[in-house]
Order: C-alpha cells, then structure tokens, then sequence
C-alpha cells in the first residue's frame, strides 16, 4: 500500500477569494489513500468547503498542486474530471426540474451511455440506496428529506466514480434517517471500495464514519491521523478538546443506560 | 340597426386577409426578437457593462411612440434599398412588411431580453453549481439547467411581448402593411365605428388567444411527455401557416394603389382599382400612408399610382413658396416630376382639394370675417384645428406670413373631429379640405385667399417611373382625367363619412363611375 500513489494528493494549496487580501487556505497538505474515507471536520469558515471544491476543480487553488492517483489536476480538463468524481451537495442540490431517474441518470448522460445501460444504471442506484424503483418517475420536491439524500448519493455514484467528496451530506436531515443514511453509505464505501472525503462540523459523525479525520481551522491543517489516534492522542490542546466531546457523549449515554454501574 | 348589418358583412369579408396578415407579421417579429433577444440576454448575464447598454437600449426604443418607429424604418429601408440597387443590382420593397417587422420586432426585445436576464440572474446558484459539479460544461448548465429553471419568467416576458407586439401591429397600417389596423385606420376616417371596433375586438382576442397558447405551451414543455408538446408545436406551426397563406390564397396582384388617410383618397383608390379591374389588370391598395411616405413609395416603385395634390408637391418637395394660376403649376410640377424622378403626371382629374380655412356661418357673420385678410388681428384669440400635417407644412407658413396671422392655439385633430369641432365651437376656425361635403353638412363659410398665399391643389394621377411606359395602366386611367367635378367629389366624400345611409369607399367609387360614364 506505501509504495502506491494516493487517491488523491493536496501539495501547499492556498487560495484567495480577494486577490490575495485574505486567504482561506494556507498551505494546506494532505494525502487520501485509496479506498479511504477521510472526514474533514472544522468550525464554519475554516475552509473545508473550500479544501473539499478543489479536488474537483469546483475552485481553482491560488497556489499549490492537486494530484489526481498519479495526474495533475491542473492538467485534466475539469469538466471530464467532474464526471470521473462523485458529489455530493450540501443542501440536496437534486435539479427541481428533472425527475430522480434523470437527475441519477445526469452523468452516466453526459458521459453519453446508451439508454439501456443507464436505465439499468438508475434502477441499481435505487436499489444500492435502498428506494423503491417507482421513485424515480417522481420530482425531487416531492420526496422526503432522507430520501431527498439517497437521491443526491445515487447520483453522485451513478457514473461508477472512484472518488465521492461529499460536502455536509446528512446535515439536513432528522438525527433519526441521518443514522441510517451514514451507516448505509460507510457500507457502500466499503462494498464499491470508494475513496471519499466527507466534509462535516459534526465530530461525532466523522468518529463513527471515517478512517481518517483531518481537522482544519482558520485555512490550516491543524492535525490529522487515524480516527482511532485522534481520539485519544490528539497532539494539539484544542484538537484534544474537540476529540473529547464524542467520548463525554459516550459516557454520560452510558451512566443513563445503567444506572447501576 | 339596419345599416349595421352590411358594415359587418363588409368587416367579415375582409377578416382572412386582414387577420392572416396580422398573425404572420406578429409571429415573424415575435419569433426574430426571440431569436435576438435570447442569445443577447445570455450574452448580458454575463456581462454586466453589455446587460447595461442592451437594457438601456431597449428601454430607450420602448419609449419612441410606435407610429414614429414605424414610420422611421421606411426612410432607412428606402436609403437601403436604393443602396442595394446601386450596389447589387438588387432593390427590396422598403413600404409594408419589411419596416413593420423591424419596428415590431425592436418592440418585442425589452420584455424578452429584461425577463430572460432577470430569471437567469435569479437561478439559484446551489443549482448552478451543481450542474457543473455534476460535469456539465457552462452550455449544458445554461440548456439543461439554468434556462429550463428560468423558463417560467422567460415566459412571462414572451407573452407580454406577443400582446405588445399584437397591439402594435394595429398600428403598421400608416407604413403600407396589412393588418387589423386597417379596419380601425379606414373605420375612423369614415366614421365606420364598425369597423373601428371591428379592429379592436379581433386584435384583443388574437392577443387573449396567443397568450393563452403561449402559456398552454409552457404547461407542455415542463412535462416529460414530450409527444404532446409535439401535437403542440405541430397545432402552433399549422396556424402560422394558415395565417401566411391566407392573404396569398388570392392572386399576386400586378399594381399596387397608394392612399393617403382620408375619406377622398380611399375613394379614389378604390375608383381606379375598380378601372383597373375593368381592363383585367388586378391591384391591391396600401391606404393611410403620409403625404412624405407616400411620395418617396412613389418615386421608389413601392406604390404604382396614387392621387396627389398639385399644392402639396408644390410646397412640400419643389419648395416653392409663390402661389401662381392653376394651369402654370399643373405644367411646372409635371415637367419637375419628371425630370427630376421620371415620374408620370397622366392629369388632373377635374377638381381641386385645397387647404381652406373654415368658420361656422354665425360665428363669421359676427366678427363680420369675410376672407383671410379679414381674420389678422383678431387671430391671437382664436383657436384653429387642423389635421396632423397642416401646421408643419409650408403652405401654413406662406399663409400665416401673408395675413399676418398668430392664433392662440394650433390643435391638431382626426380630419373627421375637426368639422365637429369648429361646429361644436371647441375651434374658432379650421383648415378645412375644399372638396370635403362636410362644409355644406356642418353649414360652415369657407374664408377666400385673396393674396394667394396657398397655392392651387389640383387632384393629379401619378404614376410611378418604372411604371411610366405603362400603356395598358394610362389606358386604364385616362378615362378619369378631367371627369370628376367639384360638386361630384364633396357629395362622394359626403356619402363614405355621414351617420345616415354610408356607404363603402367602393360603393361610393362605383357610384362616382356611373356618373362619369353618364356624363359622356
């Protein structure tokens, strides 16, 4: 596995909304391997939105090189390389005016299949994420928001990428299908052997998710390891903090569960 | 009731060609500001400097008056199509369809262009980015998602201007175009108020039913059943055709009449339409076109024969401002015309239709006003009506100069308002037409030109150069020179425009012949 190159690879990536004022990210390096699930976690306006967009050439680095496996980033034409990796949107971002069978079969259409194969595509794709197959006939502002999201995974799937960044994924759903709905993609992860990197606020999320968790603030990397090493040797004070919050969780839900311990 | 009933027998038979013509011509202009405003607006979005001009641009033609537009394209055609005739060999007709599309289509752009930036701006930028996100290069996002998102709006902005550009239409009459104008144009000239409302109905229903199919089409291109949308376009297609062919059903005709806006031109032209029929030739007629229009369609072969006045080119395009005998101008302006543009003078056709002042009887009586010069002091407290050209001609200046004369107020009227105004006392006095019957009808006293300061304005028959060495079209006309007499033009002037027992241009053509061929 060492000696592999990573999914994805972020060298020295700044960028700048204002010419250069004020910066979002400051040299930010960081490697995903393959079929790693790496959770950036971070206060709002850290960055990690930013960070996440340039994988996928959504954003433009001001400085710093994104690698690809082993291709520049910079080299591939964004609109091809945006149809090799999944997204998934904050929000939903399903497209109103599609139905869910057009707004799955929207890249495998691009990349110009042939009918058959992306009706057949469509109908795997309800069926990977668990929705009756009679969905996809209807419009987007007619499903739930729990279904509304396994949409938004189908279609960031649909076109068999390799690579799935999600940005804040289950943050608009109830706790209760936000559960399930993690659970069942981390399964996926797994079963399609995907690499992602899923963007969150919530620690608790990325502990239960990811291999991997980097944290970001203020544009920098302040740390990352494995989910397991940060939780518990976390190097800086403040990361420690952070990492301690699903433990206490943990342990008040544990002191609730039986009294008699 | 009784009089109605052939006014709208006359109305209906007239409804396919008039229709047709109006449907073709709002369609052709609404589909080329479509066609321009969309691609422009897409350019706008983009640019914020471009979206400023083209906004600001259309704002701008918005607030010319629709007649000025219009007319102002005919000018601009004529400059080009002579330019084309000089450089090409090539000369396009610049009177009718052609300076009413332009017109109509500059119309239609504000409401397209502002409602395709404004729902494109308004596109939810989540959307935006997820078209890209998804790999759509910036077309696939603007046609498969930013446009089908503003569609509603885009919409909204096409109906308004398809009811715009309907109304307007209306309006093309004055430029030689066909449409449901000419029943309001004609209706008004002639008091025909069936006609008049005749013309309103049938355009605001056209107007209620293109925005109803407009709006039934938007239903269709949102559902993903797409073979109704195809009945749809196919349905919206075959009425376009319908429309385009219905004024061709009948033959191409051979000449075209021209007719300025008033009762005594429509009779005229129908007159020699009718002589022309009568030797197998066919005519269509262009009416309600303006003194200055209607000359340069001559010169230009867009109109074939007209009745004009030896006054009016006197003044208005020889630029002479003295006054001499009737004879002496009819020979200087024929000689001028055809020198100048080779245009062929066949005769005067028996009468004269001078500009004359006009009083009411008692009113005259009692300031004891008998001809112009009479009028000079007293003019500062008076009101005088005239038509739409009179006070920018140069035959009201000479006048005005010679007597000294200054009124209080210069109120420019429909010819058929100002014999009721000046009766109705809202004028003190009036530039009457000489061979108008409604100075007997309206008991008015017309005031003489001692110091002939308006020149003779003898009715001629002209024909256009390319038209000159026509012998079967002078063949067809020489009948009428030097047969129609003074009394026998007011009586048929009278009998298109009174309330009681009108009759149609036409009849009143047909009557006005017999008595021609009586008289021989």
């Amino acid at each position: 596995m060492e000696s592999e190159a990573p999914a994805i690879g972020i060298c020295d990536a700044w960028k700048s909304y204002d010419g250069g004022a004020d910066f979002a990210l400051r040299g930010v390096t960081l490697d995903v391997s393959k079929r790693e699930f790496l959770a950036l976690i971070g206060t709002s306006g850290s960055g990690k939105t930013t960070l996440l967009k340039l994988i996928n050439r959504l954003i433009e680095p001001t400085r710093g090189a994104i690698r690809i496996g082993s291709e520049d980033a910079s080299q591939l034409d964004p609109v091809l390389l945006r149809r090799r990796v999944g997204y998934v949107f904050q929000g939903i971002g399903l497209f109103p005016h599609l139905t869910v069978a057009e707004n799955i079969a929207i890249t495998p259409n691009l990349l110009k299949w042939n009918k058959a194969a992306i009706a057949e595509r469509v109908g795997e794709m309800l069926d990977l994420v668990r929705l009756p197959r009679e969905l996809g006939a209807r419009y987007p502002a007619t499903l739930s928001g729990g279904q509304g999201q396994r949409v938004g995974v189908a279609r960031a799937l649909a076109a068999k990428p390799d690579i799935v960044l999600m940005d804040e994924p289950f943050g608009a759903v109830d706790p209760i299908t936000r559960e399930q709905l993690a659970r069942d993609y981390r399964a996926l992860h797994d079963t399609l052997g995907l690499t992602t990197v899923m963007v969150t606020h919530d620690v608790v999320e990325a502990v239960l998710l990811a291999d991997r968790i980097a944290v970001l603030e203020d544009g920098e990397l302040v740390e990352s390891g494995a989910t397991r090493d940060m939780l518990n040797h976390a190097k800086a004070a403040h990361v420690r903090e952070l990492m301690a919050m699903p433990r206490r969780q943990a342990e008040r839900v544990r002191a609730l569960a039986d009294p008699g311990s | 009731m009784g009089a109605l009933a052939p006014q709208l027998a006359d109305a209906l038979s007239r409804m396919p060609e008039y229709l047709g013509a109006h449907i073709l011509l709002s369609a052709s202009a609404l589909s080329l500001g479509l066609c321009l405003s969309l691609p422009l607006a897409i350019l706008g979005v983009r640019s914020p400097k471009l979206r400023w001009v083209l906004l600001g641009a259309a704002s701008v033609i918005q607030t010319i008056p629709s007649l000025a537009l219009l007319a102002l394209f005919y000018p601009l055609l004529l400059f080009l199509s002579l330019a084309a005739k000089a450089t090409i060999g090539e000369q396009f007709s610049a009177l009718g369809f052609l300076p009413a599309l332009l017109a109509l289509t500059l119309y239609s752009m504000l409401p397209i262009l502002q409602n395709t930036v404004t729902g494109l701006l308004g596109v939810d930028s989540a959307a935006k980015e997820a078209a890209l996100g998804v790999g759509m290069t910036p077309m696939q996002s603007l046609f498969r998602v930013e446009l089908p998102l503003a569609l509603p709006v885009i919409m909204a902005g096409v109906r308004t201007a398809s009811v715009l550009v309907i109304g307007t239409a209306t309006l093309s009459t004055p430029v030689g175009q066909t449409s449901l104008g000419n029943y309001i144009f004609t209706g008004l000239q002639t008091q025909n108020w069936v006609f008049v409302l005749v013309g309103c109905v049938a355009a605001a229903l056209l107007a209620l039913a293109a925005d109803r199919l407009l709006g039934l089409f938007e239903h269709l291109v949102k559902r993903p059943d797409r073979w109704r949308l195809v009945a749809a376009s196919g349905g919206l297609a075959l009425l376009l055709t319908a429309g385009a062919l219905a004024p061709h059903l009948r033959e191409s005709p051979q000449y075209i009449v021209g007719a300025k806006g008033f009762p005594e031109q429509y009779i005229l032209a129908s007159l020699i339409e009718q002589r022309l029929a009568a030797q197998g030739l066919r005519a269509d007629t262009h009416s309600d076109l303006g003194s200055a229009l209607i000359f340069n369609a001559l010169v230009a072969g867009d109109v074939d024969v007209y009745v004009d006045y030896s006054g009016t080119i006197w003044s208005n395009f020889m630029h002479r401002a003295d006054s001499p005998p009737r004879e002496t101008v009819l020979r200087e302006m024929s000689e001028w015309l055809r020198r100048t543009y080779g245009v062929r003078v066949l005769g005067p056709l028996g009468f004269e239709n001078a500009y004359v002042l006009a009083m009411r009887r008692d009113r005259a009586a009692a300031l004891g006003v008998k001809t112009v010069a009479d009028l000079g002091a007293s003019s500062a407290a008076m009101v005088v009506g005239g038509d739409y050209e009179i006070f920018g001609r140069p035959e009201w200046r000479s006048l005005r100069n010679a007597y000294g004369l200054s009124f209080r107020q210069e109120r420019q009227m429909q010819p058929i308002f100002m014999y009721r105004a000046v009766a109705d006392g809202e004028a003190d006095a009036i530039t009457a037409f000489s061979s108008d019957g409604r100075i007997a009808q309206y008991g008015l006293v017309t005031l003489d030109d001692p110091k002939h300061a308006i020149p003779p304005y003898d009715a001629v028959l002209l024909v256009s150069p390319r038209r000159a060495g026509d012998s079967r079209l002078s063949a067809a006309l020489q009948p009428l020179v030097g047969r129609i007499g003074i009394e026998k033009m007011r009586e048929a002037n009278l009998a298109v425009s009174r309330d009681d027992d009108q009759l149609t241009p036409a009849e009143a053509a047909r009557r006005l012949w017999g008595e021609i061929e009586g008289r021989r």
